[in-house]
């Protein structure tokens, strides 16, 4: 790729100067090297220091730079620029508060996350050596434990938009469901009781934006309907 | 001094592997503790580690910590502290095993055991042949890591202070260390955290590098503070360049790809490494093949239409393997180099990556620095743990998979050292000087009010290019020079850097601008303790040593035997000699040798 123009709309938002959001036309010339989209915003930045954005590992595995692109939640380290739709249409993460330009606050992400319990919960004595675990069953904990906790999809879900404080949303679920699914993790039964409310879980109603959005390509709704399936065998 | 005050027992910087395992040690025994970090602790650095952690647990071939001793120690290039390699080899079946109970998704065995793959330089009986000591979760086991160390903490109740930056370090007039200055990058607010003991995990810098594997925010932070409080730091001409970046983009391909049978090919398609280490060919170590790699580019065999790179090759590896056990190197290769490689290449180039030396330690965790006559004399309430701290482990090179065990043995470590000083009385609050805060409001003033001058993303391209030019995987000798020369005006520059935004809430301009000069105390320590240090060893290889019968490998144990320290006050250099002997009778040091693989 040359050189080129990339034409951008920007949500800004600065709460200590703006009396109110707006949408900033800018436009910057790339450098043969710049593929993604996150690398255009690095221009951007040189080109106006005021423009806030999260960003770290520049490879997808971090979770910061997570934002709406062209009215798709997705990472701008992982997004090709010049497959964009021009204007390039930027904004924060639907759904939660915005603190400043494309940074969220994501207060009510991480209490659900926490909400779950995430973490192995087994109250035997540790063994000397490690707990076995056969291939097999360290297989279920595929396309689970590999979430970076981005909140694309959490901020895709319009459950998790209603209510952000009551439903778990399709991250905090997937996790849920990766100890769930932990051969280690003794405490099936007391997360299940943990997601057994209306809200909580039954919230979903597997509308499927998370799985659309999802950088890593992981399937938060399958994990959803496992737990599912699990309370109603419970129930039975 | 109109400045909020929060007091603790400890303040931990830093929310990566080292820290988060650090913070363990504290929250489990009831210490009052905080921990800061400017990113949520799962987007910190470790989360992108790849292959592994060493440990010499045996799951498929038959290991010993001897070994891995060796192996270590070898790869140093017998730059790094037996004391603290026998400490850390012998740790590590533990540290690993304790990640497992905390719920690690690591890869199985048949058996049902960990799984363990070769990386490059681990070996089994003293160098024969490679040996199966990677504990890996597929390729993502940084990621897996940092998760299973944060998830915990939420068990352990730990208090987190997230997006806050730490912006320098508070010491009194008898150097005892009194915590940090932090902000709040949400609300620009600034804090003093006054604590009992400060634990530094602040992890690498490498993005001082034009091209580099790291994270934005591997800005070197701990050592910038730390050069600025008056302490040195340790071996910074030690760099490693990891021979598997993606080429253009410096996204990093694991050596784990080499683990799991992949070889590194030129323009002949000839698997070339078998002529620089007949025995363990591409998984020699890394300073090895990385300067293999650029030899063949120097000498035309590279690849592309510009011959910049060389190809890695995994296209006779059967498709299930690819996508078992190195599923997220095909996604980077198909995202940042545009080829899956179960069918074709990936092209790569030697990509700055991790940083050897740091703020000095001891095995126990604890800063250590010149004091009345001893080199190593602890720094009263300051402890160091990851790739920030030097204790030291990695020498003039460092194999991989013993960074995830570093930060896992040392970050415990050093919490346990903490605990220890703590239960026995001997760490105090001391008052806090009136002045304590005084260099960190000095910083943010000059940028509030400076209005014209050298701007941040300049000045941090300017040295970033003189880093690569000047201090890269080949050095020279007058190239080295004028590194100094250029390196010491970019750091002028760095003194008038201004900034646009002057908002409060969330100012990364201002970030970036703090960063930078923690950045450049980072760089002038590697170009000038580069630029010094008149020998090669491991990843410091320069042309006017060259091998030679009487320095091997352009060695000089007679004369460089010994680690640098660098002071930021002046610029000047000390040393100290390396610990050639290990910490218990249970392991016999390891001779000085020339290094083959």
């Amino acid at each position: 790729m040359s050189k080129r123009t990339v034409k951008f709309k920007i949500y800004r938002y600065d709460p200590d100067k703006d009396a109110a959001p707006y949408m900033q036309d800018i436009s910057v010339e790339l450098d043969p090297a710049d593929k993604k989209l996150l690398d255009a915003m690095v221009r951007l930045k040189a080109k106006d220091d005021s423009l806030s954005f999260r960003r770290s590992c520049r490879e997808g595995v971090c979770g910061s730079d997570a934002i709406n692109i062209n009215g798709k939640n997705g990472l701008a380290c992982l997004t090709d620029v010049d497959d964009l739709k021009q204007p390039v249409v930027l904004r924060p993460l639907p759904g939660l508060p915005v603190i400043r330009d494309l940074i969220v606050d994501m207060t009510q992400f991480f209490k659900q996350y926490h909400s779950i319990k995430p973490y192995l919960i087994n109250d035997d004595p540790p063994p000397e050596r490690e707990r076995l675990q056969s291939p097999e069953e360290r297989e279920e904990l595929n396309g689970l434990y590999e979430c970076i906790l981005c909140a694309c999809c959490s901020t895709a879900c319009p459950s998790f938009w209603w209510n952000p404080d009551k439903f778990v949303g399709p991250s905090g679920l997937l996790n849920a469901y990766r100890f769930i699914a932990d051969t280690r993790d003794q405490a099936v039964n007391e997360r299940l009781d943990n997601l057994e409310d209306p809200y909580r879980l039954f919230r979903c109603h597997t509308i499927m934006s998370c799985v659309d959005v999802c950088p890593k390509s992981l399937n938060p709704t399958r994990a959803i309907g496992k737990i599912k399936d699990l309370m109603v065998r419970r129930a039975v | 001094m109109n400045i909020a005050k929060r007091t603790f027992d400890a303040v931990i910087v830093g929310a990566g592997g080292a820290g988060l395992r650090a913070a363990l040690q504290l929250s489990e025994a009831g210490l009052r503790t905080a921990v800061l970090s400017k990113v949520f602790p799962t987007r910190s650095h470790t989360v992108a580690a790849q292959g592994g952690v060493a440990a010499s647990l045996g799951n498929s071939t038959e290991d010993h910590w001897h070994w891995h001793m060796y192996d270590t120690v070898k790869g140093s290039d017998w730059l790094g502290d037996q004391d603290a390699i026998e400490f850390m080899v012998r740790k590590a079946n533990e540290v690993v095993i304790e990640l497992e109970h905390y719920g690690m998704p690591f890869d199985r065995t048949d058996s049902g055991k960990i799984y363990q793959r070769p990386f490059g330089g681990h070996s089994m009986n003293y160098g024969k042949a490679p040996v199966m000591r990677s504990c890996a979760a597929a390729d993502r086991t940084g990621h897996a890591m940092l998760h299973a160390l944060y998830q915990r903490n939420v068990r352990a109740n730990t208090q987190f202070f997230v997006e806050w930056m730490a912006l320098d370090l508070l010491r009194d007039a008898g150097g005892n260390v009194l915590g940090v200055v932090a902000l709040e990058l949400e609300t620009g607010e600034v804090s003093i955290f006054h604590a009992r003991a400060t634990v530094f995990a602040t992890g690498g810098s490498g993005r001082i590098f034009y091209s580099s594997t790291n994270a934005f925010t591997n800005t070197g932070d701990g050592l910038g503070m730390a050069a600025r409080a008056g302490i040195p730091l340790e071996d910074m001409e030690f760099w490693q360049f990891h021979p598997t970046g993606v080429a253009g983009a410096g996204v990093l391909i694991t050596e784990g790809v080499r683990g799991e049978g992949g070889i590194l090919r030129n323009h002949d398609g000839e698997r070339f490494m078998e002529r620089y280490a007949p025995n363990l060919k591409d998984l020699a170590s890394r300073d090895v093949v990385s300067r293999s790699m650029v030899t063949e580019i120097n000498e035309g065999r590279g690849c592309g239409p510009d011959k910049d790179h060389v190809m890695l090759d995994i296209t006779h590896l059967s498709p299930d393997v690819i996508m078992k056990r190195l599923p997220g190197i095909r996604e980077i290769s198909i995202r940042f180099a545009g080829v899956d490689p179960i069918k074709a290449p990936i092209p790569v180039v030697p990509t700055a990556h991790y940083q050897m030396g740091g703020i000095p330690t001891n095995y126990k965790g604890q800063v250590v620095a010149p004091r009345d006559g001893n080199p190593s004399t602890p720094v009263p309430g300051f402890y160091a743990a990851g790739e920030c701290a030097c204790a030291s482990v990695h020498g003039a090179n460092r194999l991989g998979t013993n960074s995830l065990l570093d930060l896992l043995v040392f970050g415990k470590s050093a919490g346990e050292s903490v605990v220890a000083d703590f239960k026995a009385g001997n760490l105090a609050l001391h008052p806090l000087p009136a002045d304590a805060a005084d260099r960190a409001l000095a910083r943010l003033a000059r940028l509030e009010s400076q209005r014209d001058g050298n701007a941040v993303s300049d000045v941090r391209l300017a040295m970033q290019r003189t880093m690569q030019k000047h201090a890269g995987v080949f050095r020279f000798k007058d190239l080295l020079k004028e590194g100094v020369t250029r390196i010491l005006e970019v750091a002028e520059s760095a003194r008038t850097t201004y900034i646009n935004d002057k908002s409060r809430v969330w100012n990364t301009a201002r970030q970036e601008a703090l960063e930078l000069d923690n950045q450049i105390e980072v760089a002038k320590a590697a170009m000038i303790s580069a630029e010094a240090r008149k020998e090669s060893r491991g990843a410091h290889v320069r042309d006017d040593a060259p091998d030679t019968p009487e320095h091997p490998n352009g060695r000089n144990d007679q004369d460089w035997l010994k680690h640098t320290l660098w002071f930021g006050a002046d610029n000047h250099l000390e040393y100290k000699p390396v610990c050639l002997k290990p910490m218990s009778g249970d392991a016999e040091p390891i001779a000085l040798a020339k290094r083959t693989y």
